[in-house]
């Protein structure tokens, strides 16, 4: 992009004395790849460009040529923080496609699994926010924590980070008692160390001078924006795909959803500490009431039959081809199904043409669409401000670009 | 591979020395060995974390997978100040050239690590945007492999990469084949 | 009657030649319009006391290539009545143009950037209407069929190894 040709150039009037400054695609501070041509008169922001695509690897493209199944490993990628919500999400897309009745049991192992994922992901965020303001202490200690949580992960699904957990219809094999072990130590330890970082930045006069009435929005903009997740709801609206459309058996939970006034950073670091004391209250309540059950559906397009039939039952044999082979039989439909991901409302419109592949898949990307906002949050702050904005917002460059 | 043998009185591991002729207050080697001892341990990164790989890289400085005690303390990320590009994550075409630019402003001697299998070859990703290794615009030292990569490789390729820094003679950034090598990239 | 069904007596009050077909796939209520007013549509059901639209989910495009047309998926949400709605509208392929929706919600503006992007759909009345996540000298549109998903440049990936 030119940058004496930038759009932006059109509505300001033709003073040269603001500077241009490359908040460029690699910058220690920016957590991703995108850039920011901001336009400024010393130390305040007048207008901003954003451009993205650094890392737009054609997620809708590559999912028009793999089966369904084979789909998981680049949801995986979208909002890799997280990475199990989107899986997960991405099989209750498959199931309603379907129409499968998933047991009891299995709903209530995904909701454990995605409010782990969730508490990672707002980790993530709100040590980064400490670490923008100057606080790098928490990072450290946050960091810890999630290691705990990735051997949670290895011992349910064999992978850390981009977890392709579960299967469509349930999981491959039960949770073994080393991983209740190790969910268990996660919820006596992790309590004590959230408090400790609570207690660095909650009350801490310097970070709530820099954080409080910087970068905020009002609910009305932010509404119209489309923002949804943590954002919004620091904004002043109690919007949460958990308790508007319940999927998974979260009716079953009692939990509260914490909702800020100004929209400011210290809103949406508040928003975030608080989401993850109500994640922990679920978890505890989803392992006190787990039912026993089977842990997975029966559905014989998708999940491969236990191997004692393989080699016994012609039916379960040919079954077992087709399934890695892609070749199974979906019906026709167009559907859509959302959860509640780390940063909002991720959405998956699938069409489905009756082939092996999908026809068109679309994700709806919470960070695509509220990052739009970001030129307009910024308007007149200090560099800075702008930093942080950046980083409260949780911007994901994987589910940005997809 | 290099190891840490020397142990002094208060039970800290110090590097290993280098052969040489010793005596009363002085120490002869030769200088490729000293300068690489130097170097090896004392690598400062630029970490070009685009996608997944670069939280694994985050875990790895991270207390538990501590990368600091390989002497990389200091991430610098401005390419002047740097020795070692580490490349984590999927490099698009929009990217590949700015990827170039801050490989050409790094100083040498310099290396590069890719990390993940993104930066290797292109990973899963075999789509019309995604540059398919980033070997194709700028000479890489190590590949790591993985989707992404556990600490432990990452720490495994960093070892490498050592190896490389320790064993490298003085004269080579200015040899005619390295030269050429870099001709066949296109830079200068 | 139904929340739904009251939506589409809502909406035919108004505009009833705009609709082509009605029907609710997996509970959601989808509709297909007429391209020329749907931005007069959206805004009807933002305004309308009983509908109040005003959520824009996403927006999408959807390449049809056996109809020779690229349709445009919007859905809206009511977040006060926990309503959703998806309405579709069907452009031809050689010409694909529509009026924009940045008018009424500014989260479309990006989304509309995508489509344009991915499908060649030119959205009338856009302010900035270029390409957002592809290199901007690009001159095809990737998502639409005909084009491969693979790099047609890459030697080192031979198709008969990958199974293509």
């Amino acid at each position: 992009m030119n940058l004496n040709e930038s759009p932006i150039d059109q509505i300001l009037p033709e003073e040269k004395q603001y500077s241009t400054l490359n908040l460029g695609p690699t910058h220690p501070a920016t957590h991703g790849i995108f850039q920011n041509v901001l336009k400024m008169d010393g130390e305040i922001i007048i207008s901003a460009e954003p451009t993205i695509g650094y890392i737009h690897r054609a997620f809708e493209k590559l999912a028009e040529r793999r089966p369904y199944n084979q789909i998981t490993p680049i949801t995986d990628r979208l909002n890799y923080c997280s990475a199990p919500i989107n899986n997960i999400g991405w099989h209750m897309t498959v199931e309603k496609l379907l129409g499968v009745e998933i047991p009891k049991r299995v709903q209530y192992l995904r909701v454990i699994i995605m409010e782990l994922a969730r508490i990672t992901d707002h980790l993530i965020c709100n040590a980064v926010i400490g670490v923008d303001t100057g606080a790098l202490t928490g990072f450290v200690y946050m960091f810890q924590q999630r290691e705990l949580v990735y051997e949670i992960y290895e011992e349910i699904c064999g992978a850390r980070l981009t977890t392709n957990i579960g299967r469509i219809g349930g999981f491959e094999r039960d949770f073994s008692p080393k991983a209740w072990d190790k969910i268990h130590k996660f919820l006596t330890e992790f309590p004590v160390i959230l408090k400790e970082f609570e207690n660095l930045l909650e009350r801490n006069r310097i970070f709530m001078d820099r954080t409080i009435k910087v970068g905020g929005i009002t609910a009305e903009r932010a509404l119209n924006y489309s923002f949804s997740g943590p954002n919004l709801r620091a904004a002043g609206v109690d919007y949460d795909v958990r308790v508007a459309k319940p999927y998974s058996s979260y009716e079953d939970f009692d939990f509260i959803i914490p909702v800020g006034t100004n929209g400011d950073v210290y809103d949406r670091f508040m928003v975030r500490q608080e989401e993850m004391w109500q994640s922990l209250s679920i978890i505890k309540q989803a392992i006190k009431k787990l039912p026993d059950g089977p842990y997975h559906a029966d559905v014989p397009e998708f999940y491969l039959p236990p191997k004692e039939e393989v080699y016994n039952n012609m039916e379960a044999l040919i079954y077992q081809f087709k399934i890695v082979m892609g070749e199974t039989d979906v019906p026709k439909g167009e559907v859509y199904h959302c959860v509640e991901g780390g940063n909002g409302e991720l959405g998956f419109y699938l069409i489905s043409d009756g082939g092996r592949t999908p026809f068109r898949l679309h994700f709806r990307r919470p960070c695509f669409i509220y990052y739009q906002a970001y030129p307009e949050m910024i308007k007149g702050s200090m560099l800075s401000d702008a930093i942080l904005t950046m980083s409260s917002m949780n911007v994901i460059a994987g589910e940005l670009d997809a | 591979m290099e190891t840490v043998t020397n142990h002094s009185a208060s039970g800290i591991a110090m590097a290993e020395r280098p052969d040489g002729l010793e005596g009363a207050g002085f120490f002869a080697t030769s200088l490729e060995k000293v300068v690489g001892l130097a170097r090896k341990n004392s690598i400062w990164p630029l970490p070009f974390a685009t996608s997944c790989c670069g939280i694994e890289f985050m875990a790895t400085m991270g207390a538990h997978y501590d990368l600091a005690r390989f002497g990389s303390e200091r991430l610098s990320f401005s390419p002047r100040q740097a020795d070692l590009l580490m490349v984590m994550g999927t490099i698009a075409k929009k990217m590949g050239p700015v990827l170039r630019q801050v490989y050409e402003q790094m100083a040498e001697p310099r290396w590069v690590i890719s990390v993940g299998a993104c930066a290797c070859s292109g990973g899963i990703f075999d789509t019309y945007s995604v540059l398919q290794g980033i070997d194709r615009i700028i000479p890489v030292d190590v590949y790591v492999p993985g989707c992404p990569p556990r600490p432990e490789q990452i720490i495994d390729g960093i070892m490498k990469i050592q190896h490389l820094v320790e064993t490298e003679s003085l004269r080579r950034r200015d040899s005619n084949e390295y030269k050429e090598m870099l001709n066949k990239y296109g830079i200068e | 009657m139904s929340s739904s069904e009251r939506t589409i007596e809502i909406l035919k009050e108004q505009f009833e030649d705009e609709i082509l077909q009605v029907e609710a796939l997996y509970d959601f209520l989808t509709i297909s319009l007429k391209p020329e007013k749907i931005v007069t549509i959206i805004q009807y059901l933002y305004d309308h006391p009983e509908t109040k639209f005003q959520y824009l989910t996403t927006l999408a495009g959807i390449h049809y290539p056996d109809q020779n047309q690229i349709a445009v998926m919007y859905q809206l949400h009511n977040l006060l009545s926990n309503e959703r709605i998806r309405l579709k509208v069907f452009l031809p392929e050689e010409n694909p143009r529509v009026q924009t929706l940045t008018t009424v919600f500014a989260g479309a503006n990006w989304l509309e950037r995508e489509t344009y992007d991915f499908f060649g759909v030119i959205f009338e009345g856009h302010p900035d209407l270029r390409r957002v996540l592809n290199v901007e000298e690009m001159i095809i549109f990737p998502l639409r069929k005909e084009y491969p998903l693979e790099d047609q440049t890459r030697e080192d990936k031979k198709d008969s190894m990958f199974g293509r």
